[in-house]
């Protein structure tokens, strides 16, 4: 059974990965399964400089999904070099860096510094819909998209993977924008942005009054994204949106995501990664399927 | 550091012990070795529609029978759905979750409110010396007479209805004792009061904290409160991994 499959000429041993912000670095989650199996770990958003990230209370609970309004907190490209990515060298997986950052000058920062480290592709960060400059006004505005991308691809040495938000009207276009502006891949959804209010208490949900919606609520649409995108582009994409088995994995699959992260679930199952790539090979076992890559985009 | 798991428990008792507070008793085996006072479990829920485990402190550890006690109050779905699990279903738990209190074993004061009280019970079982127990209701008690087996309880309510009327920090002000440390666990501005005291008094104190979770081992950073290192540069760290408990002169309320 072949389960491998090519991202910008990067290849994983599955498609399994981890959805930026769901996973650390992997290093809590090394407690519960092994990172040796997952095809790649795409990590937490990391900045320039350090950020603090938002007040709390940062997440709640919503119907079948999660709100949250972490705010991007990381300790800066700095330490992360020292600490994250000297932990991720031990594992034979693919490293994926997610960038973040308030201007574009603050993404190239970051991707410049990342130049000659052992990353293989780096995912930028236009979707965040928590930190109030950067992040989703980016990911909104295709013009905006289109020069982001071609502005870290000036000083890349890694494939660049561009996330694309959700909160937009045609997606289509946004994924357009990224392949105009020379990016590798795309990768798809992140949060949808949503309000919780605790009626008992008058108060917000989360401190930052709005946050993201993930998990398995969000779906259906982050499907209809994918799919939409892989008919408007020829990249590959990496997709995401409340997988949280590997039947969900399967239908991301079909409508054309080359790989998937598993992002929430992290957070419901701590082995969730490794049931969904379980899941993946049950599936394909069930239905005779020789190679992942028969299925991808078949729809 | 003890290894957090993921493991089916089997109910092996629940009971109402007061409006809304629900006393559950849990078998199992591994987590009952491995958890310390002051340490939490991520309960799950079976509905699918709830996919976060609810952080709950470990009141009592039976490490004889394999099992564990939590006393928690109902505050929504989830908890509701948990308060109505009986003897030998089946439920899911993650744990043992945190860093629970370091014992010094001197002359102690606990102190707590409301459902921060459940965790002094195993923590004044293992304590060793002196113990000075001051539990803060806004009415109805809980908890008193199993408290009482292992030191001087004082009871403050908000009513009066019971112990004086007022609140713990009132009690810790009036104690005419020496005492070496202070463990505290309840809301923010009891805790906020407690720290205070203690560094006005420079008794070592350390204080559970409380705050909203997703993961609960340290990933989603949600959980996170404002800690001083020592250069006095604000450092947030993760109540679920980092904590819950810190030491009162490091943590910000």
């Amino acid at each position: 059974m072949n389960l491998s499959v090519k991202i910008a000429n990067v290849e994983l041993k599955n498609p399994v990965t981890t959805a930026s912000g769901t996973f650390g670095s992997g290093k809590e989650y090394n407690e519960f399964v092994d990172l040796n199996q997952l095809g790649g770990i795409i990590t937490k958003g990391v900045s320039n400089i350090p950020w603090v990230g938002n007040e709390t209370p940062r997440v709640a609970e919503t119907y079948g999904g999660m709100m949250n309004a972490v705010g991007l907190q990381n300790p800066g490209i700095e330490k992360f070099i020292q600490n994250d990515l000297s932990f991720l060298q031990g594992f034979e997986t693919k490293v994926i860096v997610n960038v973040c950052g308030k201007t574009i000058e603050d993404y190239c920062d970051v991707v410049r510094r990342l130049a000659d480290q052992p990353v293989h592709m780096l995912e930028i960060n236009i979707s965040c819909p928590n930190v109030k400059e950067g992040g989703l006004a980016f990911g909104t505005d295709a013009a905006m998209i289109e020069k982001v991308t071609k502005e870290v691809k000036k000083y890349a040495k890694q494939p660049i993977i561009m996330k694309l938000s959700p909160n937009v009207t045609d997606i289509a276009e946004m994924a357009k924008a990224a392949e105009a502006g020379g990016a590798d891949a795309i990768s798809l959804i992140n949060t949808l942005l949503g309000m919780k209010i605790d009626i008992h208490k008058r108060q917000f949900g989360v401190a930052n009054k709005v946050g993201g919606i993930s998990g398995p609520a969000i779906k259906p649409i982050a499907v209809r994204m994918v799919y939409q995108v892989a008919k408007a582009v020829k990249l590959p994409i990496i997709g995401l949106g409340g997988i949280m088995t590997g039947e969900d994995a399967i239908e991301f699959l079909m409508a054309g995501a080359t790989a998937i992260s598993v992002g929430t679930a992290n957070f419901a199952n701590p082995t969730a990664t490794i049931d969904v790539l379980n899941g993946i090979e049950e599936f394909m076992n069930k239905y005779g399927i020789k190679d992942i890559n028969e299925i991808i985009g078949c729809m | 550091m003890n290894k957090m798991q993921k493991k089916v428990a089997t109910v092996y008792s629940q009971v109402e012990i007061s409006s809304g507070i629900f006393d559950l008793w849990l078998s199992e085996e591994e987590i009952a070795n491995s958890a310390q006072p002051g340490q939490f479990i991520g309960v799950y829920c079976n509905q699918d529609s709830r996919l976060l485990p609810r952080p709950i402190s470990i009141c009592e550890i039976d490490e004889v029978q394999g099992r564990i006690r939590i006393v928690y109050r109902v505050v929504g779905g989830g908890t509701n759905e948990i308060s109505h699990f009986n003897k030998d279903d089946k439920i899911t738990i993650l744990g043992p979750l945190g860093n629970g209190f370091t014992l010094n074993n001197r002359t102690s004061v606990l102190i707590a409110g409301g459902i921060g009280i459940p965790p002094m019970l195993e923590l004044a079982k293992q304590l060793q010396g002196d113990k000075h127990i001051i539990l803060g209701y806004r009415s109805e008690t809980f908890l008193v007479e199993e408290l009482s087996k292992y030191g001087k309880v004082y009871i403050a309510t908000e009513d009066g209805s019971a112990g004086t009327k007022g609140n713990v920090v009132d009690i810790l002000r009036t104690l005419s004792i020496k005492m070496d440390d202070i463990y505290a666990c309840g809301p923010k501005p009891m805790l906020k009061a407690v720290k205070d005291y203690a560094i006005a008094n420079k008794v070592d104190a350390q204080l559970s904290v409380e705050e909203k979770m997703a993961c609960g081992i340290g990933a989603c950073l949600g959980c996170v409160c404002k800690t001083k290192d020592n250069e006095g540069n604000i450092v947030r760290k993760r109540v679920c991994k980092d904590g819950p408990v810190f030491k009162a002169e490091e943590v910000e309320l």
